[in-house]
């Protein structure tokens, strides 16, 4: 595959190119953070960034979607009551400046809409029309932001600052160029379509960016235990009694759900705009009290140690013990930077991984 | 690549009051596009999606049998705002239908075994799915003693009183049916009393070739269990059927779960072995 290393200057006009090809996407500054939008023309991805505060997974998996739609109108015998799919545009886009932690989220979510026996057909189009093209997380002179975070712990949650999983090319950030790798045929096509005036010894970057790379991975000292989790009795788990503890100060806000690239639990909800309507997707959380009510009135978690547990360990024991895929975690530490009480999931995932019941 | 989420539509063929107090009422479906219905076969056990445009969807246990053809049929009760809105709708209205959806009843184990079901109140809706199956001709001899125990709080809250009169009659199934209270009715000549108070009494001995099917209110679960237990029903032999609050019925939206199990794909049905297994979430 393709190693090429272009200059900072010649990067605005390979951008330009790929909008010809493209709907191309980038992190870009609004008011005080980094979100991921469609660039517009003449418009480059701001790579002087931490991490965006949301990943991109709305962009195939938005926070609201239309999926079917309707027509309620009585007069139109055909077709009332009827529900149909919306046609969607699925055509080619890139993502540039995706960290390697979102992309690997993104594989860990895969099986959940896409296996054996159904595939959901929003999610698989959606994500399969994208052209992930990474930033490493590599430090430079001209910019500290490509510093870990002190809540970042990729490298012990089976990843790591240039991790090359769900990735089609990544583009590590030098202090004289961007080294861009091809990792997919994808890639290689984003590449060719960039048209970029690359200076290229494959050799040479190759050894450039495991250098960066083993650096990189130094700066990362924040760590998880995760290698007793898969062996722990699933119920010995649930009923340990430090969920009370650790669940105290949870709001059950929602926050870590909604910010976390692995995080898939969803509604589906009609809305009716007068004699038509739309079947909707969108974004739940199993933080809610009414996710899980029944229309008895039961709700099997009503409390919120039991909605607090169920996050937890849906990460970490539940998705271990199904998919045998590492925790469903990426390590990118959002739902600590961002949790309004300070809750650490290294925290539960370590009492969890060290957990012994009591004789 | 087939859509999920997307419903058949189907016309109601029927619809029945099943109970006095017309709380429940027994919806039979007509598939608009005939190649739809091939596409929905399905098993004793199984559920489905009824989808009406405008105000959601509901996961419903399917009430007919895969021996009945041409229509499929739906025991619905009245309950929140897609219930009603169904409950309100006539004979020719079009709506949607998706599934069939979860897992059934392990037949392959089941036959040449003796079957108990014991349900109670409108759980029995996949249970008569299950008793019209095995009791049609072409499936009797598969299975050995069949017994069924079915509770109602009131005489006009049993379900499908037709049949069970035409089950009663035969005498290749034995019915046990009882309320918890017959109201002072002078012609009730069944039984009165909870379901595991009757279970206790006629519930046949457990052994390695009998099987009970149990589905029921979580009440009724929790005291018929140790009844079961004390007749010595493995738990390998004591099938449930579980309710969860379910949206998408595939699996994917993730408010279903109890541990790494969702109810509406890997279940609902699950052994009392399994169920042990996992927290008590349901």
């Amino acid at each position: 595959m393709k190693v090429v290393k272009i200059d900072k200057e010649n990067w605005a006009e390979g951008i330009e190119k790929i909008k010809e090809s493209y709907k191309v996407f980038g992190p870009s500054k609004s008011k005080e953070f980094h979100l991921f939008k469609e660039l517009e023309k003449g418009e480059a991805p701001d790579l002087n960034f931490l991490n965006t505060r949301l990943s991109p997974k709305s962009m195939f998996f938005p926070q609201s979607e239309g999926i079917l739609c309707y027509c309620l109108d009585p007069n139109k015998k055909d077709e009332c009551n009827i529900v149909k799919e919306i046609q969607k545009d699925y055509s080619p886009k890139a993502i540039i400046g995706i960290r390697p932690c979102d992309a690997k989220a993104f594989t860990l979510v895969r099986p959940n809409f896409d296996n054996e026996e159904y595939q959901d057909p929003y999610w698989i189009k959606a994500y399969d029309s994208i052209t992930f093209i990474g930033l490493a997380c590599s430090n430079t002179d001209d910019s500290k932001k490509g510093m870990p975070c002190s809540s970042c712990f990729c490298t012990s949650a089976g990843c790591g600052p240039f991790n090359e999983e769900g990735l089609d090319a990544l583009i590590v950030n030098t202090d004289d160029g961007y080294i861009i790798k091809a990792l997919t045929n994808k890639g290689e096509e984003f590449l060719n379509k960039a048209e970029l005036s690359a200076n290229s010894n494959a050799d040479e970057l190759t050894a450039n960016i495991n250098t960066l790379k083993k650096q990189a991975e130094e700066k990362i000292n924040s760590f998880v235990e995760t290698d007793k989790l898969k062996d722990k009795i699933l119920l010995d788990l649930h009923s340990a009694n430090f969920w009370d503890d650790e669940c105290f100060a949870c709001i059950n806000c929602g926050t870590c759900t909604y910010v976390c690239p692995t995080c898939w639990c969803f509604d589906i909800q009609d809305e009716n705009y007068g004699d038509s309507g739309v079947r909707f997707k969108q974004w739940d959380s199993c933080m809610y009290p009414l996710f899980t009510l029944h229309g008895s009135g039961h709700n099997p978690r009503s409390t919120k140690v039991q909605r607090f547990r169920q996050r937890f360990m849906h990460k970490l024991k539940y998705y271990v013990d199904k998919y045998d895929n590492g925790i469903q975690c990426v390590g990118c530490g959002r739902c600590i930077r961002l949790c309004p009480v300070n809750i650490d999931i290294r925290k539960i995932c370590n009492i969890m991984n060290s957990y012994e019941p009591a004789a | 690549m087939k859509n999920p989420l997307l419903p058949y539509p189907v016309r109601i063929d029927d619809i029945k009051v099943e109970t006095e107090d017309k709380s429940l009422k027994t919806f039979k479906f007509v598939f608009l596009n005939p190649e739809d219905e091939e596409k929905f076969s399905y098993r004793a056990g199984q559920f489905g999606e009824l989808s009406i445009a405008g105000k959601g969807e509901i996961p419903i246990g399917i009430a007919s049998s895969p021996t009945e053809k041409g229509f499929v049929k739906f025991t619905v009760f009245k309950a929140g705002l897609v219930t009603s809105h169904l409950h309100a709708m006539n004979v020719g209205d079009v709506m949607g239908i998706r599934g069939p959806l979860g897992n059934w009843y392990p037949w392959d184990i089941l036959e040449g075994k003796n079957i108990v079901i014991i349900g109670g109140g409108f759980a029995f809706t996949t249970l008569r799915s299950s008793i019209v199956y095995m009791l049609h001709p072409d499936n009797r001899s598969k299975f050995k003693d069949i017994n069924v125990i079915y509770g109602a709080r009131t005489p006009g809250m049993l379900l499908y009183s037709d049949e069970l009169k035409a089950w009663e009659a035969r005498d290749d199934i034995n019915m046990h049916i009882t309320v918890d209270s017959a109201n002072n009715d002078p012609n009730w000549k069944y039984n009165v009393g909870f379901v595991p108070t009757i279970t206790e009494k006629k519930a046949p001995p457990a052994d390695k070739d009998t099987y009970a099917i149990v589905c029921g209110p979580p009440i009724m679960i929790k005291f018929t269990q140790p009844v079961l237990d004390k007749l010595g029903y493995a738990h390998d032999h004591i099938i449930m059927s579980l309710e969860n609050r379910m949206k998408c019925g595939i699996g994917m939206c993730g408010r279903c779960n109890i541990g790494k199990e969702f109810v509406c794909k890997d279940g609902p049905v699950f052994t009392l072995d399994q169920l042990n297994k996992m927290p008590r979430e349901y």
